[in-house]
């Protein structure tokens, strides 16, 4: 672990980054505030094309980012590294916690017998 | 190792014993703490991963009942989005008197971020309650326990930040910012913002995927 950060600094915290700058705080209001309006927009217009769809993950994707680095202030520098060691560590669990449970659950439901809807109401 | 990290703070003794003075902990509001603070985050962001992956499975499983486009209001949704950016905004101009030494300005921003906190979970009631009525229940389908055990878990954390955020705003009353309420409003800092990105994930791919499938 880096000692740097652990030497007497004063009123610690503002230099290591934890609470941002006001610049950081206002650039993370408009792009959150930019992100979160347009995949509202584009969802309330009423589109359902795969494209539209496609933008508003990856908008989410931008938005996440956007709330990790100006918000939370995590960056490969804050704290020796350890949060974003640990942030990215999460975000790899977090993928394959979701991306494979879908995928493996999707299989399973191929392999079972198909039910209507008449049946699953008399369930 | 140890002993030299364990010693290093102090610095003077030779005994190897460890002095905490009052003023020890004003060097770095929070140190450890906020590392161990994000790691308890992370594992917060797992429960999430692992609701978002139930949710995942199940939300097309309306076992007859109705689907999300039925049931999905946007415009509240928006609603509540709007609430809990504009809070996690508010939080951050928090940060910003606390850094100026403004006990009363971090008070002041602190009580408006809760009161844009418990109106979140105030709409979110109000939802739940007229779905509840309309008969989506969380017992209708697997879709529908997948989204309550979701939604509401979220809700839970904000309730408790809620908490959270007026013990501190009393202790800020009566103590102002004394190294361990620095760290303290460090950490809600955190946990609240990590709240609006889960958030971000709900509203994606609940809410907007729901209503356009």
């Amino acid at each position: 672990m880096s000692t740097s950060h652990h030497t007497p600094a004063g009123h610690g915290g503002a230099e290591h980054g934890n609470h941002g700058s006001k610049s950081s705080l206002w650039i993370g209001s408009i792009l959150s505030i930019v992100l979160t309006v347009i995949p509202f927009w584009l969802a309330m217009s009423g589109a359902t094309s795969a494209a539209a769809i496609s933008a508003i993950f990856i908008l989410a994707m931008v938005q996440i980012a956007v709330h990790v680095r100006y918000f939370l202030h995590i960056d490969s520098s804050t704290e020796g590294g350890w949060t974003f060691l640990a942030f990215i560590f999460t975000a790899i669990i977090v993928v394959i916690t979701i991306i494979g449970s879908i995928w493996v659950m999707y299989h399973l439901n191929l392999n079972m017998m198909p039910m209507s809807i008449d049946e699953m109401r008399q369930m | 190792m140890s002993a030299d990290l364990i010693s290093k703070p102090t610095g003077k003794n030779a005994s190897g014993r460890v002095y905490h003075r009052p003023e020890d902990d004003h060097h770095h509001a929070g140190g450890a703490t906020m590392v161990g603070f994000f790691i308890y985050l992370m594992s917060d962001a797992l429960i999430f991963a692992s609701l978002f992956a139930a949710y995942g499975v199940l939300s097309r499983n309306y076992a007859g009942g109705p689907s999300p486009r039925e049931i999905f209001e946007l415009p509240l949704v928006a609603l509540n989005t709007g609430l809990l950016l504009a809070s996690s905004i508010t939080f951050g101009i928090g940060m910003q008197a606390m850094v100026a030494g403004n006990v009363r300005g971090v008070i002041r921003w602190l009580i408006i971020t809760g009161i844009l906190g418990a109106a979140f979970v105030g709409v979110e009631l109000h939802e739940f309650s007229g779905l509840i009525a309309e008969g989506a229940t969380p017992q209708r389908s697997g879709f529908l326990s997948a989204f309550f055990t979701l939604v509401a878990t979220h809700g839970t954390h904000v309730t408790f930040g809620i908490i959270w955020l007026v013990t501190l705003v009393f202790q800020l009353n009566k103590r102002g910012l004394t190294p361990d309420n620095t760290r303290r409003i460090l950490c809600l800092s955190m946990f609240w913002h990590f709240l609006d990105i889960i958030w971000i994930g709900v509203f994606t791919f609940v809410y907007l995927f729901g209503a356009m499938r």
